[in-house]
């Protein structure tokens, strides 16, 4: 429903950074994002506002949960470590790594 | 993310894995499977990597009430229709302009001699106000994800006197207790809206799937993003397992955006309201709170929708089936209208309007034809 | 391809000028359908809806085609109005095979109050053009109207040619090669961000330039076997793909990671929801070729300057005739004609 286009921070004025697309530029403005941000920081960028700061760990982190997924595969029957209320190696809802 | 690290999401041979994946699931599960997507962010990025060509077919993942254009109601667009025709100008996104009102889009009022401009983001439509003193109304759709901006934007202090916001923003949450539960819903789990709860936070599903008793997993938006989601709410639903999971984690936390909520709810507060085609959502709509009265267009001006209602609804538009297809109970297919009378240039309903709407992408990216079939021996 | 009826509006909206599926409408409903049928044997004609018209003269081809000429702004990175105004007449006369114009004309319509410097420096643009096209302009006209009732400055020009060999856009046939001479949606991405006030730098530049010696170049290596040309201005390569497979009854089957986009296109596609085969070229064409003349014209075309980044994007197929069917990598996808000009979105 939303776009949401992640860029790098390259410089930051007051309330106002220049963000850099894979070799665009455009203004970003910062009166939303919640976390402290610095010039080589990744936000999310939705209609010309940072909504997030995604921190480069969690980048990593997001491809290890879907190895994780995939990982499932080999373990055989789903249906017969079927665990109620436990997500296997899913992790909890809250996967590690992430800022809370 | 740019370069390669974005391309991590876009990698075949991962997203190969995660589709093969999802096929030795279902196999498992051994019967049809219905989930439901709130976002047409999800459809449109289904459609534009062409993921839908490689569900397995017993896996029907059906698009939900998640284009913010698409359920923006009627009289809400003729009240931006109206302000054109009573001399305002405009300013909306470009999604806004084609989607018709009861019988006028503002494309016609444009084509009519209005004054209406297409923004990317609101602080244009502010500095439109500031070369004018004529009256500049900012027609503001999308939801929470993209109201936070209008909130940050009307608790400046610098705002120019003709500025004002017509907000028909929406609120997500409430929408899918409502899909859920609808007694002909034949969902099992959700697939929900990742940069929406960049805002809200995944936490806010947890009420949801307590009550419902339906799984509940936030994706984000690239071929990786959707495939890990839809892996994780599979295994959820073939395990009966209610649950809320989060396979977003680069971008969605519990608590989500703590600084953009308390913009969000100093600004507007909820309102029911209804969601085009679909129901009255009880809190569905964001509406602007009294202390901000004086930048609600609707109590600074007279509007009167009326004037842009005309005759009122064609006889083709009482045929849309738009309501229906956007809380998955019919597809494009079973309307009459689909493809004949309304096609994109020429919008009956929303849906055939957004890059969103379920009939626009059927019509844009083919729907769900049989792709490979359509290649033949030519691959 | 053939078009479903659209009901008829009222009044004539920006999307009957935007190179899609309601202009092709329009122009059959209003245009094909009050003209008198042109029904001299051996002629191409407006019922043809190509780039432009043939006339066969001894045993050449006569090439005419026109062209008028408004955008906003005038100026734009890459490029302004004058140098459009030629390259889009040289383009449209050399993607039907006539790549050495004989000469055109240019009609300007001026509205009072214009300046005269940025008169000179559009004139001195299209001069510029018209050299680097090897294309005089051989008569004109001008016209002043009053404020308001013309918006700055319209061009027209139409161009004459003459060609040994017709190329035209229904050649195609299952098994040909789809060539593009270069990245796509420069162009119209370069015009939008500045239209819309989007304020994105970087090197967003339109490709407006005369493509007449490229494809010279592409009809030399590839002689007989170069079978379809379009030029994809308005509605980018989709809308140019579309018409020949539809004219031509085959399917196109496009590989999407073939596409050549320079990293500054895709940023904006990115930000702005806008998907780059659907947004206009002012420097490229796209080509059909027989299978076993592909790689030499591809390599002509590279050896050009104007060609570097060429590439063979896909093929014709028997199958679903008159549909674009894209490779995303991931799966297969329908890719639909624009249906009016791009918008930024926001969803």
């Amino acid at each position: 429903m939303c776009l949401g286009i992640p860029g790098r921070i390259v410089e930051i004025t007051g309330l106002t950074a220049v963000v850099d697309f894979w070799g665009v530029r455009k203004q970003v403005a910062l009166d939303l994002v919640d976390e402290p941000v610095k010039p080589g920081d990744y936000i999310l960028n939705h209609v010309g506002y940072a909504i997030r700061r995604i921190p480069e760990d969690d980048i990593e982190g997001t491809l290890a949960l879907y190895e994780e997924l995939l990982r499932e595969t080999d373990g055989g029957d789903l249906m017969a470590e079927d665990v109620a209320g436990e997500l296997g190696s899913l992790g909890p809802a809250h996967p590690k790594g992430e800022p809370s | 993310m740019n370069g390669t690290t974005q391309m991590k999401f876009r990698d075949p041979a991962r997203a190969k894995a995660l589709v093969d994946r999802l096929h030795a699931l279902m196999a498992e599960i051994g019967r049809p499977v219905n989930v439901m997507h709130v976002c047409g962010s999800h459809e449109q990025a289904m459609a534009r990597f062409g993921l839908r060509a490689t569900f397995p077919k017993s896996l029907n993942m059906i698009m939900g009430p998640g284009c913010p254009v698409c359920i923006t109601d009627q009289p809400e667009v003729d009240e931006a229709v109206a302000l054109v025709m009573q001399g305002a100008t405009v300013a909306t996104y470009g999604d806004m302009l084609r989607v018709p009102g009861t019988s006028k889009s503002l494309a016609d009022a444009q084509a009519a001699g209005g004054r209406v401009e297409v923004v990317y983001s609101i602080d244009q439509a502010v500095a439109i106000a500031r070369t004018t003193t004529d009256p500049v109304v900012f027609f503001a759709t999308g939801f929470e994800t993209t109201a936070v901006t209008t909130a940050t934007v009307l608790l400046r202090d610098d705002l120019p006197s003709n500025f004002t916001v017509l907000s028909a923003h929406k609120f997500v949450p409430p929408a899918m207790n409502v899909v859920a539960g609808m007694e002909e819903s034949l969902v099992e789990g959700f697939l929900a809206a990742g940069h929406a709860a960049i805002i809200t936070g995944w936490g806010i599903f947890e009420e949801f799937v307590e009550k419902y008793r339906m799984p509940v997993v936030v994706a984000g938006f690239e071929p990786l993003d959707i495939l890990a989601g839809m892996v994780a709410l599979v295994e959820l639903v073939g395990r009966g397992t209610p649950a809320v999971v989060n396979a977003y984690p680069r971008c969605v936390t519990r608590e989500g955006n703590r600084r953009a909520q308390e913009q969000l709810w100093r600004v507007f507060k909820m309102q029911s309201g209804h969601w085009r085609g679909i129901a009255d959502i009880p809190e569905g709509n964001l509406e602007i709170r009294d202390e901000f009265a004086h930048r609600d267009a609707r109590r600074v001006y007279r509007v009167d929708p009326a004037l842009a209602a005309g005759d009122g609804p064609s006889d083709l538009a009482v045929q849309c089936l738009c309501g229906s297809i956007m809380v998955g109970l019919k597809t494009p297919h079973d309307c009459a209208l689909y493809g004949k009378d309304c096609v994109p240039e020429n919008p009956v309903g929303a849906c055939m309007v957004s890059s969103e709407g379920t009939c626009k992408i059927w019509w844009q990216y083919g729907g769900r034809p049989d792709v490979a079939a359509m290649i033949g021996g030519a691959r | 391809m053939t078009l479903r009826t659209l009901p008829a509006d009222d009044r004539v909206a920006m999307k009957h000028g935007a190179g899609g599926r309601a202009m092709r409408a329009l122009i059959e409903q209003v245009f094909l359908r009050g003209l008198d049928p042109d029904t001299r044997p051996g002629i191409v004609g407006l019922a043809a809806l190509d780039d432009g018209a043939a006339f066969p003269v001894g045993d050449q081809w006569l090439v005419v085609t026109t062209d008028s000429h408004v955008i906003h702004p005038r100026v734009f990175p890459g490029g302004d109005i004058g140098r459009l105004s030629i390259c889009g007449t040289v383009n449209d006369l050399a993607v039907m095979g006539a790549t050495e114009p004989l000469g055109l004309t240019c009609a300007v319509i001026i509205e009072e109050g214009f300046p005269r410097e940025e008169l000179q420096q559009l004139q001195a643009s299209m001069n510029l053009a018209c050299r680097e096209a090897g294309a005089p302009i051989v008569t004109g006209d001008t016209k002043v109207m009053g404020r308001g009732e013309v918006d700055g400055l319209v061009i027209n020009t139409t161009g004459v040619a003459l060609t040994r060999r017709l190329v035209r856009d229904n050649g195609l046939r299952a098994g040909d090669v789809i060539i593009v001479t270069g990245t796509i949606g420069d162009h119209g991405m370069a015009v939008m961000v500045s239209r819309h006030g989007l304020a994105l730098e970087g090197e967003l530049q339109s490709d407006v330039a005369p493509i007449n010696g490229l494809i010279r170049a592409a009809l030399d290596a590839g002689g007989d076997g170069v079978v379809a040309m379009k030029d994809p201005t308005r509605g980018g390569v989709a809308s140019a793909l579309h018409e020949m497979a539809g004219k031509g009854r085959v399917g196109v089957l496009l590989e999407e990671g073939a596409l050549p986009v320079t990293e500054e296109v895709r940023a904006a596609s990115e930000l702005l929801g806008i998907e780059p085969l659907h947004v206009a070229n002012e420097g490229k064409a796209v080509i059909g070729v027989r299978a076993e003349v592909a790689d030499a014209v591809l390599a002509a075309l590279r050896a050009h300057a104007l060609g570097r980044n060429a590439a063979i994007i896909g093929r014709a197929i028997a199958e679903s005739p008159g549909m674009l069917i894209l490779d995303t990598g991931f799966g297969h996808r329908l890719l639909a004609e624009s249906e009016g000009e791009p918008l930024p979105r926001i969803c």
